[in-house]
């Protein structure tokens, strides 16, 4: 056997050099030191504590891990932590309001069954989260299209693609709600 | 009055925390445990001269590095070999490190334990391991012609041969007025759930215990192992599962060399230890299933029917037999399917080979029994030129038939007895879902247009719910709220959903207040594992036991302070009351008081317990002698074998003329599990398994080149299927209850895999007019049968040569 002891501490030879970085993730500025290869999804889980991140193949094509940076869907095991400095980042964990309200797609996917393990599920809700920004009325070809890039291995996909199709009517039943109450306003004054 | 629970499309409790990222899954433990990774073989079959692991010795943050020679005690024996048969004469299995000789790439030999992942991968890398190269053994036709040996003391390869057999099949076929044979082939895949495999262990000193986390189908199966391997006291040993990403199959396998290997680290260091699996380790040194090599003999009469049916089975075991030879056993029971073949004589091999250990994969053996069977069917309506549907019809067994006894031994090693089902009814509804009669005028509309289509069918029975037991424990606290528990553990088939339905029901409380825990041997220690959709049937109706247990103790009590006879009590949204005065009532949680004596009061609802707070009987002891105190109850479901469910695919696609791409244009499923629990469930389950059915008949393989070398070991070349390849799933429900157990369910997990490959190969064959015998099948496949059927080295079907004006030129 080859224990090396005092184990954690530093032997001096090939110390790697850390970098601080600061991001804003879920809307709240984080800092972290890490080092060059670290990558962001290992950062955002171990470093910042946010585990909702799952990593499902480290090469960039299951999507498990897919984050939103700056609003826009990105694989977190194909970034560097280094990389993500001064960008904003949402996490599953930040996709709910700070109410507690869920977000429609985290809603529509509990509503159709649209998970089973969850493993994945977080980057679907990402993908979902962005696409609707882009395509709030999808049809069923666009929907089944937007989740087409991430892997899941429970579903067969047929309750994710309703999700998403779901996700886009309880949005849009949002709008309108968060709207009305405004209208009233205006027909008072 | 309460809803009824049971049978509701309940959405699951579970999803609160999964939609929100405030889920568990190994790797989501032990911030600042140690991390662990391995040196694992690149060469398939080698015996390991020299390990030199001094350049690894100064990386930053090491902590560990072991090698076989550093294991201690029972670690350093074989794995267990977990399921022994007789018929498993050379079962052999696996060091946690290899020892000497390594039998597949991704062997482990090398435990290397750092302060994180990064750095013991950078240890790994300046392990230097020598070897010199032996002989590797790839594929069925090697490992049977026993050149090379995959063991030395395993001679031509064969772990284990067994013969079953039901009359006389030779002689019933040479009798036969028709008889054919066929050669079928189909090819390896994987479970290649979302979250590989981990292990994270702490070991409490003072207290001389372990606490075990892993990704398991079996928590308790995991235990016992671990406190062997260790000589710890099972009471020393806690093993919990968290949440886990999917399993189907691959993680009821235990111990794996890791769950034996980071706990014994996490004593030895003194810290916690977790590994967590790669993806690139999933693919290399977790297991594989399907591969097998088939000989169908079968001879039938002018209407189709069997009268005797011979199999050979070559089956690819791997480089180790840890769970024995369930594998082949399952196909080679179910593979008769709704049948009764006159005569049945089934025999097979189970074969070492220099790859991947072979454990069952969602179906279990089924699939690729399914895919002998139904493509025999097909095979003899075609030889008589009879509807494939019909020949189907007049082999199966009637439901008056039932129970069905085949003569065989099932996996359990009880008698393989069909409980109960519809076969007929089944048929009709699938011929009716997917238009089965009408299919010759979509094929002429679509010829009309260029386009090429078939229409395929499969038919299954699978034995589900197998035993030996599982347990349930129901609890009423004094809130009233209930916690219910079962030893088997979860990957997402929704049980804390589907057991707290059973609860609210059988207890009559609100589904609210009942919450599930399952995996953890803390809260139950006697447990099997979740496999051969067993979950529902064994948990769900052993919790069922269970909380009538507590009904009747919950009415006992609440008749005493009622005044009343329990039989006139009835139990509705947590509160017990008189059935025919609501007004006489008292709350579930109120009972739960009275049913624990207490001395010492702690809150408003335990000051009626106290020895001055009640009007207890002074004459009688506080607990009657036959009587505990706590309103709870534990219960076991132990059945006398297993129940059959069963279902009937069929599916239509379009193969292109020029590009030969195969495209799934509709898919219908039947499915009869007996009662359903959760609806949505038992869909989400179908859907899934066919996702796996169409992913093995179209798209995935594991492709091993001669020497060993697994070359699509990444998702990035496995062809695990996106949204964009899986079809739109068309599902009928036939309900035929079981017989066998209180809440006459079957088992729902694996359905939709199985006859996948079958129901594809049999519409690819009627596309294209020539027989399809290989699965999976890719479209540069399909399009080399086209050529060597071209070049008339792959005869037409009969039906092309009676009616060849219906079907392309090829």
């Amino acid at each position: 056997m080859t224990d090396t002891a005092p184990p954690p501490t530093t032997t001096g030879a090939q110390e790697e050099e850390l970098h601080p970085i600061r991001l804003r993730v879920n809307g709240v500025l984080r800092t972290a030191e890490v080092p060059a290869r670290r990558l962001l999804s290992d950062c955002l889980r171990h470093d910042l504590g946010l585990t909702g991140t799952h990593v499902g193949c480290e090469h960039g094509v299951c999507g498990a891990c897919t984050v939103q940076v700056d609003g826009r869907p990105m694989r977190s095991c194909l970034m560097f932590a280094v990389s993500a400095q001064d960008h904003e980042i949402t996490t599953v964990e930040g996709l709910e309001r700070p109410d507690g309200t869920l977000h429609a797609v985290q809603r529509a996917f509990r509503e159709c069954h649209g998970l089973q393990c969850g493993f994945c599920t977080p980057g679907f809700l990402n993908v979902i989260a962005a696409f609707l920004e882009e395509n709030p009325k999808p049809s069923e070809e666009e929907a089944r299209d937007a989740v087409a890039g991430n892997l899941c291995r429970c579903t067969g996909y047929q309750n994710i693609v309703k999700a998403v199709l779901r996700a886009a009517e309880l949005r849009l039943e949002e709008q309108v709600d968060e709207d009305a109450p405004v209208e009233v306003d205006e027909v008072a004054r | 009055m309460t809803e009824r629970m049971i049978g509701a499309p309940v959405p699951r409790t579970e999803d609160a925390r999964l939609v929100t990222g405030r889920g568990h899954y190994l790797d989501d433990l032990g911030a600042g445990a140690y991390e662990v990774a391995f040196v694992r073989s690149p060469h398939a079959h080698a015996r390991i001269t020299s390990i030199d692991v001094e350049a690894a010795l100064d990386t930053e943050g090491l902590v560990a590095v072991y090698l076989y020679e550093d294991l201690t005690g029972k670690v350093a024996e074989p794995l267990p070999l977990l399921i022994p048969h007789p018929a498993l004469t050379h079962g052999r299995t696996a060091y946690p490190l290899a020892k000497d000789v390594v039998r597949h790439v991704g062997e482990a030999i090398v435990m290397v334990v750092a302060t994180d992942r990064y750095r013991a991968e950078d240890a790994c890398e300046r392990i230097t391991v020598e070897y010199e190269f032996l002989p590797p053994v790839v594929g069925i036709d090697k490992a049977a012609g026993g050149e090379h040996l995959v063991h030395a003391d395993v001679p031509g390869n064969v772990a284990a041969h067994m013969v079953q057999e039901v009359g006389d099949a030779p002689a019933a076929i040479a009798a036969a007025p028709n008889r054919l044979e066929l050669q079928l082939d189909i090819e390896r895949s994987a479970c290649m759930p979302m979250e590989g495999r981990g292990v994270l262990a702490r070991w409490d000193e003072a207290d001389a215990s372990m606490r075990v986390y892993t990704s398991t189908q079996t928590s308790t199966g995991v235990r016992a192992a671990v406190a062997a391997k260790l000589e710890l006291p099972l009471d020393r040993v806690e093993v919990i599962t968290p949440d886990v990403g999917g399993g189907f199959g691959v993680k009821i396998v235990h111990p794996w060399p890791e769950e034996v290997l980071v706990p014994w680290a996490a004593r030895l260091l003194g810290h916690e230890v977790k590994w967590t699996e790669d993806r690139r380790e999933h693919f290399v040194s977790s297991a594989h299933e399907r591969g097998q090599l088939q000989t169908v003999r079968v001879g039938f009469d002018d209407e189709g029917r069997v009268l005797g049916l011979d199999v050979e089975i070559l089956h690819d075991n791997g480089a180790y037999t840890p769970y024995g030879i369930i594998v082949p056993i399952i196909t080679s029971t179910q593979l008769l399917g709704p049948y009764k073949p006159g005569a049945y004589r089934v025999d097979f091999r189970s074969l070492y080979t220099n790859t991947v250990i072979v454990t069952p994969y969602r179906g279990a053996g089924r699939p690729q029994g399914v895919f002998a069977m139904e493509r025999t069917m097909d095979a003899i309506a075609d030889h008589l030129g009879r509807d494939r549907a019909d020949v189907r019809a007049a082999n199966f067994i009637q439901p008056h038939e039932m129970p069905y006894d085949h003569g065989l031994l099932f996996q359990d090693g009880r008698p393989l007895i069909y409980d109960s089902g519809d076969f007929p009814a089944s048929l009709d509804k699938l011929k009716k879902l997917v238009g089965w009669d009408d299919f010759e005028v979509f094929r002429a509309q679509a010829r009309a247009e260029g386009r090429r289509v078939g229409i395929g069918i499969g038919c299954y029975v699978e034995g589900t719910g197998v035993g030996p037991y599982e347990g349930g424990h129901v609890q009423v606290e004094t809130s009233g709220k209930v916690n219910v528990a079962t030893g088997l553990t979860s990957q997402g088939q929704g049980h804390q959903t589907a057991f707290a339905q059973v609860v609210a029901d059988e207890l009559g409380v609100p589904f609210e207040d009942v919450s599930v825990t399952t995996g953890d041997t803390r809260r139950f220690g006697y447990a099997v594992g979740t496999f051969a959709s067993r979950a529902a049937v064994m948990s769900g109706n052993a919790i069922a036991l269970a909380a009538r247990k507590v009904r009747e103790k919950a009415l006992r009590i609440a008749g005493e302070a009622l005044g009343a006879d329990p039989g006139d009590l009835e139990i509705v949204d947590g509160v017990v009351r008189v059935k025919d005065d609501h007004s006489s009532a008292i709350p579930l949680g109120t009972v739960a008081v009275l049913s624990n004596p207490l001395r010492y009061a702690f809150d408003d609802a335990s000051k009626a317990a106290t020895q001055f707070g009640g009007n207890a009987d002074p004459s009688r002891p506080p607990v009657a002698e036959d009587d505990e105190p706590g309103l709870e109850g534990r219960d076991f479901y132990s059945p006398p074998r297993a129940t059959f469910a069963n279902g009937m695919h069929a599916a239509i696609v379009e193969t292109d003329p020029e590009t030969a791409e195969i495209r799934v244009l509709r898919y219908c499923v039947i499915h009869d599990c007996g009662h359903l629990l959760n609806p949505l469930i038992v869909e989400g389950q179908v859907h899934g398994g066919v996702a796996q059915g169409v992913a093995g008949a179209l798209y995935e393989r594991m492709e091993y080149d001669e020497n060993g070398q697994l070359l699509n070991a990444s998702f990035m070349d496995f062809l695990m299927p996106y949204a964009s390849e899986v079809p739109s799933v068309e599902i009928d429900h036939l309900e035929t209850p079981s017989p066998l157990n209180p809440l006459g369910i079957k088992g729902a997990g694996e359905a939709g895999v199985i006859p996948g490959a079958a129901v594809l190969a049999s519409a690819i064959e009627d596309a294209e007019g020539f027989p399809i015998t290989r699965m999976p099948i890719q479209p540069s496949e399909l399009f080399h049968l086209r050529r060597r059927h071209a070049a008339g080295e792959i005869p037409p079907l009969r039906r092309v040569r009676t009616a060849p004006e219906e079907f392309p030129t090829a």
